[in-house]
């Protein structure tokens, strides 16, 4: 089990040291100004001493993703349940949805703060709206790819419509679902950045987005650190979210010889 | 046409008519048609006039060639389809279909418990009464096993016991054994008729298997190629458990064998 952890985590490990190698010699030798590009040492050290600066602005960046997501998820399962029971509903609905993603969302930012205020709800909202297309559109499919016989077994049985979509759609379209929700999550980070970009907000952190923007042009190692924290947020909520699947649908992992 | 199609009604013996004139009809197919459309939409006869019938207790089989609209049959019989001509009498019954159908999300006992949790019967009464029947027909020590983990024979067992647990009065088998080997079909038909002896039901087991017909039933009805008709029915008197090498069997099969080249040649 140890030894496997290691194997899996290792080629990561050894790509992103490889990647900072690089990186730390092209700033030595390039002699690039440092508010362009600081060394990765310099990002280090920053990490370090910028620590509670940092963490403070995560948390308040991971409680926005975090919440903006089980938004997201909320109306994309909702949604998704709707367009497969209803054609009327898909016909309705579907659309629409397609055409929320064209909306210039950085925009409706400004919109939403004047409309509810500087709290965290119109970042929810912005990152909502991000986030609840992919788990819409893989849900619908996985709704919809269920074994058509296994409703009909449930039929044999006496199954109310409730019943077939608990015991069999439900079940069927989970792995699906989850893997719109990995999708989601990780552009739910950007959209955390774009929500905390466009919308102001009162306190003293406004989210690691807002800490980027400020940093970039006066203390450039610091925005790369902030950047940094992200990049890690992102893969440990993917990965978080890999082993909740596991967890909520063994089965999609069994082998998949015994669909006959 | 669809006279008294009777179906999700708790029955009881002093007012089912079925039950109060001998014998005791469980199922009562007589003059059954039933087409559909194939895919350019042109009418295909499945059934055509088709009649039989099963008393309480008895186990019917229905043998045919591939396509003579068995499984149709059993669809009418379960209720899920309703016939084009002709009239069906049955009691409850309950499909066992082709594919076994477990749902891979579900533990073996959780599949076999489903007809009890869609009756809303409690969680872990469900499991009880499943687990129970398991150690009866010999499945103890399966119970939490998933499906994938499962033999193509312990499948067959367990989606047979899901059938069971219903409740309704007649099975329907839908070529139960046609996937398996030479030597686990063997096996599971001798664990049939065993948990049969048990589990008391009146059986409709479709097969294109004519020895699995024999061996097993108490008649035998065989199917014309398509549309469907009754060609021959053949009552076997035999004792249980029988065996394949028996005269009186060899005999019986050819009979059948012949009926149903008759049949195809026509």
């Amino acid at each position: 089990m140890r030894s496997g952890i290691v194997a899996r985590v290792l080629p990561a490990a050894l790509l992103s040291g490889a990647l900072l190698g690089a990186w730390e010699a092209y700033v030595d030798l390039s002699g690039v100004q440092e508010d362009l590009l600081p060394a990765p040492h310099a990002v280090a050290r920053e990490l370090w001493d910028g620590g509670s600066l940092l963490w403070r602005n995560f948390a308040v960046t991971a409680e926005e993703v975090v919440l903006g997501l089980a938004l997201a998820m909320a109306c994309g399962l909702a949604l998704a349940v709707a367009i497969h029971l209803s054609p009327l509903m898909r016909r309705a609905v579907y659309p629409l949805a397609v055409g929320s993603q064209a909306v210039p969302i950085p925009v409706i930012g400004v919109l939403l703060v004047f409309w509810w205020g500087f709290g965290i709800f119109p970042k929810l909202v912005v990152i909502a709206l991000i986030c609840f297309f992919p788990i819409l559109v893989t849900t619908v499919d996985g709704l919809a790819a269920v074994d058509p016989d296994q409703p009909k077994l449930l039929r044999t049985l006496d199954a109310s419509r409730w019943q077939e979509f608990r015991f069999a759609e439900l079940p069927a379209a989970l792995p699906a679902a989850i893997s719109g929700a990995r999708i989601a999550l990780t552009i739910g980070v950007i959209g955390a950045f774009i929500a905390e970009t466009t919308t102001p907000t009162s306190g003293p952190y406004a989210g690691l987005g807002r800490e980027i923007i400020t940093d970039i042009n006066f203390q450039t190692s610091r925005a790369y650190a902030g950047t940094v924290v992200l990049f890690a947020f992102a893969i440990a909520c993917f990965y978080t979210l890999a082993l909740a699947e596991r967890r909520l649908a063994p089965w999609a992992h069994d082998s998949r010889g015994d669909t006959r | 046409m669809f006279t008294g199609l009777i179906k999700d009604s708790p029955r009881s013996p002093e007012t089912d008519p079925l039950d109060s004139e001998p014998p005791d009809r469980c199922v009562s197919v007589s003059g059954v048609s039933r087409a559909y459309r194939d895919g350019r939409g042109a009418t295909v006869g499945a059934l055509a006039e088709v009649s039989l019938h099963a008393d309480r207790g008895e186990l019917l089989a229905v043998v045919g060639p591939s396509g003579c609209g068995k499984t149709t049959l059993l669809e009418l019989i379960c209720g899920l389809q309703a016939p084009e001509a002709g009239s069906l009498q049955c009691a409850p019954a309950a499909l066992m279909p082709q594919r076994d159908l477990l749902l891979p999300w579900l533990s073996a006992v959780d599949n076999a418990a489903l007809a009890l949790r869609i009756a809303h019967v409690p969680r872990t009464q469900a499991r009880e009464r499943a687990a129970k029947l398991f150690a009866e027909l010999g499945l103890e020590g399966f119970e939490q096993s998933r499906p994938h983990e499962l033999s193509g024979g312990m499948r067959q067992r367990v989606a047979f016991s899901r059938t069971l647990l219903s409740g309704k009065d007649v099975l329907c088998l839908d070529e139960p054994f046609g996937a398996l080997d030479a030597i686990t079909r063997a096996e599971l038909q001798t664990w049939l008729l065993d948990a049969l002896s048990m589990e008391p039901r009146t059986v409709v087991l479709v097969t294109h298997d004519v020895e699995e017909a024999i061996l097993l039933a108490d008649r035998v009805a065989v199917l014309s190629p398509r549309p469907g008709r009754v060609i021959a029915s053949l009552e076997i008197a035999l004792e249980r458990p029988r065996k394949r090498t028996d005269p009186e069997i060899i005999e019986l099969r050819e009979r059948a064998l012949n009926v149903l080249q008759m049949g195809i040649q026509r």
